[in-house]
C-alpha cells in the first residue's frame, strides 16, 4: 500500500510581522478523512495551500508520503486540491475537464475519453462528459472537479470548502457523498471547513484552529465531548459558558464561585487548577434541564424567550447578567408554555459540565 | 408621451444621423457622378469609371501593398508585446504596476510627430554606428515605420489584453498547476485559450490603427509611400472622385464584415440561451442554415461581387460623349458670342472712344476684373475662363471636363 501521510514539522507561515501558521505539528494517516475546523482567517486555508505546494512553509518541514516537499511545485506533489469555487475550466467540455491531469502528461486521446468516462461512472454522472461545465447544476460541478482532482490518482485530495457554495440540500447529500467516495478510493482527504456540522459528520479525526494555532486534534465526538480549550468548546456546537473563579478541586470535579452561584464540572484532562484561578464552565443546551427544587449545581434564572423548533424547544434564560441556553425535547404532551420573565431553577450533572481555563472563545 | 416632445427628439435624431451618415451618403453618391470633381450636383453620368481611376493608380496602390506589410509586421510585434506587458502588469505589486503602467501608455500621449522623427534620429544612430548591412536595415522607411508604430500602437493591445486579463480566475492557472501542468502548459491550454477573443481585437485594432496612421507614418516611411500617405498627398495635389470609390470599397468591406459579425452573434446568442430548438428561425433547416453566419457572408460576397461585375459591364462612355459634345457646344455658343462682341466693340471703337476701352487702358491692379470683365454682355478684352489660372487645376473648368485618367 502506498504511504500516503502527511507530516507537518512544526510549521510557521508568516507574511511579514503576521503569523498566519504557528508552529503546526501533526500527522495526517494514509486513507484518513481529516478536516481542519475554523473560522474564516484562522489559517487554514494556507496551511492547505502551504501542503499543496503553492506556497512554501516560513519554518518546519511538509512531508508527504515521508518525503520532504520543500522546493517541490504543486504540479510534481502527490496531492490534487478541491477549489472553494471549483475552478473548472468554462472553456473546456466536462470530459475535458476532467481528462485534462492526463492530458498535460501526454495521455493519448483515447485514453483520456476511456479514463474520464471511467471517473463519469464513479461519481454516477455517466453520459455528460460532452457538456459544457456551464450547463451543469452545482451539485454537478462538484463531483466533476471531485472526478478531475481524482483522475491521475493522487495519494492527498485537499479540499478547501467545496460545499460553501451548495444549497443546504444538497450541501447534506453531498457529505455523505463525499465520504463515500473517500471510502471507494481510499485516497487521504483533507478538508478545509468553518462548518462544524461538515467537519463533524465526514471525518475520522478533526483539527481547530484559531488564530492559526491548532488548538485541539481528536475524533469528532472526543471534540465535542471533551474540548481541551475554552475555545474548541464554545466554537464546536452550542455551550453555555458561565465564568469564575475556582473554589476547590476533589478528584476530577472542580468548584467555581461564579456570578450564577457556586457550581461543579469536570476538570478536562484530569488538569489541575489552582484555587482562585479564572475559569470557565461549559454545559451544552441538551444538558441543561428545568427542575422544581433548588439543591447543588442549579441556577435560578428567567426566562427570556423560547422558541418551539418541532423535536425540540429552545429557551433562552438570564441569570445575572448570563444569559443561558436550554434545549428542550418535546415529549409530545402539549405543555402550557412558559411566560416571558417566568422563574426557572435549571439543572445539571457535573459530569456533564467541563470547566476549562479562562481563553478566547468563538464569536457568536 | 408628449407629442412636441416626441417631435423633438426625432427632428434631433435625424439631425444626429444626418451629421453623422450625411457625409458618407454624399462621398457614396459622388462616387458615381462622371464629373471630374466630387459632387452630386450637376448631375452628369452614372459611371463606374472611377473605381478604374483608383485601381489604375500605381502609387495608392502600391501604398496599399506596404501598408498591409507594415500593418503584419506591426501585428506580429505589438501583439506579443502587449501581452507581455499586461501580463507583467497583472503580477505585479500594486506601486510597480502603477509606475509600468504610467511607462508604457506614455507613447499614447506623445504626438506621432515626435514619435516619428525620433525614431528615425534613434535607429539612423544605431544604424550609422554599426554601418555596413545594418545601416540598411535599420534605415528602411518598411523597418522604421514598423518601429515607429510598434512604439505606441503596443499600447493599445496591451489596453485589450489587461481588459481580458482583469476577468481573469487566477485560480484557474492554480488549479491547472495542482492537476499537474508545467507553468508553460497552464499559459497554453488555460490562460491563452481565454485570451484567444482579446487576442483576435487586439490584432484587429492593431491593423487599423496601423493602416490609418499618417503623423508618425509620413516621417519614419523616408522617401516611400503608405497608403493613408499616398492618399493625403493626393488630396493636397487635387482631389477627384476616385477617392469617393475607395470610400465606397472601405464602406462595403465595413458592412459585410458588421452583419456577419451580427449574425454570428445572434447565433450565439440563441445557442447558448439553450432555446434554440424553440426559435422559429433555428428550428427551420431552411432558415437555420441561411442565418448562419458562413452563409450570410457568402451572400454578401455574392451580391458584392455580382454589383461589381454589372458595374464593371457598364459603359458610361456614351453618356459621357454626350456630355462632352453638350459642353463644347456651349463653350463654342460662348466663344462665338464673345466673337461678335468684340466684332461690334471693334465697330463702334471706330467712332467713337467707349468707357471700357478707357477702363482696359487704366493700369489697374486687378487687370482690369472689375471694369466689367465678368459681365458676358460687357465687351473684356481677355477670353475668359480656360486661360484663368485656377487653383483647382482648372477643374471647374468647363472646358476641361472630359474623365481623363490620372
Amino acid at each position: 500500500m502506498r504511504n500516503r501521510t502527511v507530516l507537518l514539522d512544526h510549521v510557521s507561515i508568516r507574511f511579514g510581522d503576521f503569523t498566519a501558521v504557528d508552529n503546526a505539528n501533526l500527522k495526517i494517516d494514509s486513507g484518513e478523512f481529516f478536516s481542519f475546523l475554523g473560522p474564516s482567517g484562522c489559517g487554514k486555508t494556507t496551511l492547505l495551500r502551504c501542503i499543496s505546494g503553492f506556497s512554501d512553509p516560513t519554518e518546519g518541514k511538509v512531508l508527504i508520503g515521508g518525503k520532504d516537499m520543500k522546493g517541490v511545485g504543486p504540479n510534481k506533489r502527490p496531492t490534487a486540491l478541491i477549489f472553494q469555487h471549483l475552478a473548472l475550466f468554462p472553456l473546456m467540455s466536462v470530459a475535458e475537464n476532467i481528462a485534462f491531469p492526463l492530458e498535460v502528461r501526454g495521455a493519448s486521446k483515447k485514453d483520456r475519453r476511456k479514463r474520464a468516462d471511467e471517473l463519469l461512472d464513479m461519481i454516477a454522472l455517466p453520459g455528460i462528459g460532452d457538456k459544457k461545465v456551464s450547463e451543469l447544476s452545482g451539485g454537478q460541478k462538484q463531483r466533476v472537479a471531485i472526478a478531475r482532482a481524482l483522475a491521475v490518482e493522487p495519494d492527498i485530495l485537499l479540499l478547501d470548502e467545496p460545499l460553501s457554495a451548495l444549497d443546504l440540500k444538497l450541501r447534506q447529500h453531498m457529505r455523505a457523498e463525499l465520504r463515500a467516495i473517500q471510502q471507494r478510493v481510499g485516497v487521504t482527504f483533507i478538508y478545509i471547513t468553518h462548518d462544524q456540522g461538515e467537519a463533524l459528520t465526514m471525518s475520522d479525526r478533526v483539527a481547530v484552529m484559531n488564530s492559526g494555532v491548532i488548538e485541539q486534534v481528536g475524533a469528532p465526538n472526543v471534540i465535542y465531548n471533551a474540548p481541551r480549550t475554552a475555545f474548541v468548546a464554545s466554537f464546536v456546537g452550542e455551550n453555555n459558558a458561565i465564568s469564575g473563579k475556582v473554589a476547590g478541586q476533589t478528584e476530577g470535579m472542580v468548584t467555581l464561585n461564579t456570578p450564577v452561584g457556586p457550581v461543579s464540572g469536570r476538570a478536562a484532562g484530569g488538569r489541575k487548577y489552582k484555587p482562585g484561578e479564572q475559569c470557565s464552565l461549559f454545559i451544552r443546551p441538551e444538558q441543561l434541564t428545568l427542575t422544581g427544587e433548588a439543591g447543588p449545581n442549579t441556577i435560578s434564572a428567567t426566562l427570556r424567550s423560547q422558541a418551539f423548533e418541532g423535536a425540540s424547544t429552545h429557551l433562552l434564560a438570564d441569570c445575572a447578567g448570563t444569559r443561558l441556553r436550554l434545549s428542550q425535547i418535546n415529549t409530545g404532551a402539549a405543555a402550557a408554555p412558559l411566560a416571558p420573565g417566568a422563574a426557572l431553577t435549571l439543572a445539571f450533572a457535573p459530569e456533564h459540565a467541563t470547566v476549562l481555563p479562562a481563553g478566547p472563545m468563538a464569536s457568536e | 408621451m408628449n407629442p412636441r416632445g416626441s417631435v423633438f427628439s426625432a427632428a434631433y435624431a435625424l439631425a444626429f444621423f444626418t451629421f453623422l451618415f450625411g457625409p458618407l451618403i454624399i462621398m457614396v453618391i459622388t462616387a458615381f457622378n462622371s464629373s471630374r470633381f466630387p459632387r452630386v450636383t450637376p448631375w452628369e453620368c452614372f459611371t463606374t469609371g472611377w473605381f478604374n481611376v483608383l485601381i489604375t493608380n500605381d502609387r495608392l496602390m502600391s501604398g496599399l501593398l506596404s501598408s498591409l506589410f507594415i500593418g503584419i509586421g506591426v501585428i506580429v510585434v505589438a501583439v506579443p508585446v502587449g501581452l507581455a506587458g499586461a501580463l507583467a502588469l497583472s503580477e505585479l505589486s500594486a506601486r510597480l504596476r502603477a509606475t509600468l503602467y504610467t511607462v508604457l501608455i506614455v507613447p499614447i500621449l506623445i504626438p506621432g510627430v515626435v514619435l516619428g522623427i525620433s525614431t528615425i534620429v534613434f535607429w539612423g544612430q544605431i544604424g550609422r554606428t554599426l554601418g555596413g548591412p545594418a545601416q540598411a536595415f535599420f534605415y528602411n522607411g518598411y523597418f522604421l515605420t514598423i518601429a515607429g508604430q510598434v512604439t505606441f500602437i503596443s499600447a493599445y493591445a496591451m489596453l485589450v489584453f489587461i481588459a481580458r486579463l482583469q476577468r481573469f480566475d487566477a485560480t484557474q492557472t492554480e488549479a491547472a498547476l495542482d492537476l499537474g501542468a508545467s507553468p508553460g502548459q497552464a499559459f497554453r491550454k488555460i490562460l491563452l485559450p481565454f485570451l484567444a477573443p482579446a487576442i483576435g481585437s487586439a490584432a484587429f485594432i492593431t491593423l487599423l490603427a496601423s493602416f490609418e496612421n499618417y503623423n508618425t507614418t509620413v516621417f519614419t516611411i523616408l522617401s516611400g509611400n503608405t497608403f493613408t500617405t499616398a492618399l493625403a498627398s493626393k488630396v493636397r495635389h487635387g482631389t477627384d472622385p476616385s477617392l469617393s470609390a475607395l470610400a465606397v470599397i472601405i464602406i462595403s468591406i465595413t458592412l459585410i464584415g458588421a452583419l456577419t459579425h451580427e449574425a454570428y452573434i445572434r447565433r450565439k446568442t440563441l445557442l447558448d440561451s439553450g432555446k434554440a430548438e424553440q426559435s422559429a428561425i433555428f428550428g427551420n433547416p431552411v432558415l437555420r442554415l441561411l442565418t448562419h453566419p458562413g452563409a450570410v457572408l457568402a451572400l454578401l460576397l455574392c451580391i458584392a461581387g455580382g454589383l461589381v461585375w454589372l458595374g464593371s459591364k457598364h459603359d458610361s462612355s456614351v453618356c459621357e460623349a454626350g456630355i462632352l459634345e453638350e459642353k463644347r457646344a456651349i463653350q463654342r455658343q460662348l466663344q462665338e458670342e464673345q466673337r461678335s462682341r468684340i466684332d461690334a466693340q471693334k465697330k463702334a471703337g471706330g467712332q467713337t472712344q467707349t468707357p471700357a476701352e478707357g477702363g482696359a487702358g487704366n493700369p489697374s491692379p486687378f487687370g482690369g476684373a472689375f471694369t466689367g470683365g465678368l459681365a458676358p454682355e460687357s465687351a473684356a478684352p481677355e477670353p475668359a475662363a480656360p486661360s484663368n489660372p485656377s487653383p483647382f487645376g482648372g477643374a471647374f473648368n468647363p472646358g476641361t471636363l472630359a474623365p481623363a485618367p490620372e
